[in-house]
């Protein structure tokens, strides 16, 4: 019984999608730190954000109530914050999807660090595949994405910062 | 001890807000549109870690209050950031060199809260913030290279914005009362131990950047104890008008 109500929330939560990234839902992203029964028998689901002033966190949280109402009426949501969400946690799928909707996937592990450390890394186009591209900005158009430009196809093109 | 931890996490929280408030004055305003929305990223970033800080210190203090409350319903007399982080906007390389003094100071902290903090959510707060820090920090600093090793004029700018800004910084490794509880509770390492690996750190910074060390001058202080310049005020003033006109208000 228990794990049944469990698995039915896990389904819907499998459901819900980022509101920046619509082609990718929270599961694919990693935001889902874990979904139990707590002693009183409410379900509690562990939800981390991406980045602390993430402003998408608040509308996925919203998201989830609202697919869960129908079915589920005793449950809450915990933000947790450790561990610290990493892109690591990004499954290969999810990436490849980024790929398809013109967003380059973080690339390497976060362990690399190489921007932090000042090195610049290859990250090849999504349009074209082309190593040859540019940063333009470390800071792009949502706070896990940096912006960069395709020198080959001239195409400019969001990058999910490894992080 | 609870009231202690309570009063240093706000400190914190206090820095981070204040902060985030002062950058999003920059949004649509950004020297290019690039940097615009980098000031404006850092800006929520900060505010992010400002809402779990806060919100975490109302927890330890016990009292009911939540991060709004905390937010809107304190004076400034009641605000406990340091004074470096309410100055003024400035121009473009004010902003930056006040960022980079800063950035350099928070990844410190949090990297010793990360890693030592017995406070366990205090602890994984800062794990998080310590990796957006580190961009913000990655930043900054580039900026300041660019600009103090640039052009004749930018040279000249951030020279002088870093004379004006240096009597603010030694109030970041001040200790009292308060940072000493919480040394001696293992929370945080007292702030002055951050003193030494900060100050060589700035140094390769303004080494390559081809800047001068600022003279040594009177130190402006304060702010802990709710001492603060006449700029925040006004900072607040537009901060927490709507709330404090409208208590109950959603949006």
């Amino acid at each position: 019984m228990v794990s049944a109500r469990i698995a039915q929330v896990e389904s819907i939560l499998n459901g819900v999608m980022d509101p920046e990234l619509p082609f990718l839902t929270i599961t694919e992203l990693g935001m889902i730190q874990g979904c139990e029964m707590d002693e009183e028998g409410i379900v509690v689901i562990k939800l981390t954000p991406t980045y602390s002033g993430c402003p998408a966190t608040d509308a996925i949280v919203d998201d989830i109530k609202s697919a869960l109402q129908p079915i589920e009426s005793e449950f809450r949501i915990e933000v947790v914050h450790a561990p610290a969400w990493t892109t690591d946690w990004i499954s290969p799928e999810a990436r490849e999807k980024m790929r398809l909707n013109g967003i380059a996937p973080p690339e390497g592990t976060s362990a690399d660090k190489a921007f932090l450390l000042g090195k610049s890394q290859t990250i090849p186009c999504p349009r074209c595949a082309s190593d040859d591209t540019r940063l333009v900005s470390p800071f792009g158009s949502t706070a896990c994405k940096a912006h960069y430009q395709c020198n080959a196809c001239a195409e400019p093109f969001d990058h999910f910062k490894c992080f | 001890m609870a009231g202690r931890e309570y009063e240093w996490i706000l400190r914190f929280g206090d820095d981070a807000l204040v902060l985030a408030q002062r950058l999003s004055e920059w949004c649509s305003h950004g020297p290019a549109i690039e940097e615009d929305i980098a000031l404006s990223n850092i800006a929520l970033d900060l505010l992010g870690q400002a809402r779990a800080l806060l919100t975490l210190a109302g927890r330890r203090e016990g009292q009911g209050r939540d991060e709004d409350a905390l937010a809107y319903f304190r004076t400034d007399r009641e605000y406990s950031n340091a004074l470096l982080v309410e100055l003024p906007n400035g121009h473009f390389g004010d902003t930056i060199v006040k960022q980079m003094l800063f950035d350099q100071f928070a990844v410190l902290r949090y990297e010793a809260l990360a890693n030592q903090c017995v406070d366990e959510e205090l602890a994984a707060i800062a794990s998080k913030a310590l990796k957006e820090v580190r961009y913000h920090a990655a930043h900054s600093t580039q900026w300041v290279v660019r600009l103090g090793d640039g052009t004749k004029e930018s040279h000249l700018r951030v020279q002088e914005s870093l004379n004006t800004l240096w009597p603010y910084t030694a109030e970041l490794f001040e200790d009292d009362a308060v940072s000493k509880a919480c040394a001696d509770a293992e929370v945080m390492p007292l702030n002055a131990s951050f003193k030494e690996p900060w100050s060589t750190q700035l140094q390769n910074i303004l080494n390559e950047a081809k800047l001068l060390n600022p003279e040594s001058t009177e130190f402006h202080t304060g702010g802990r104890t709710g001492r603060h310049t006449e700029h925040l005020k006004s900072m607040l003033a537009e901060m927490q008008v709507l709330p404090r006109t409208y208590p109950l208000a959603e949006w």
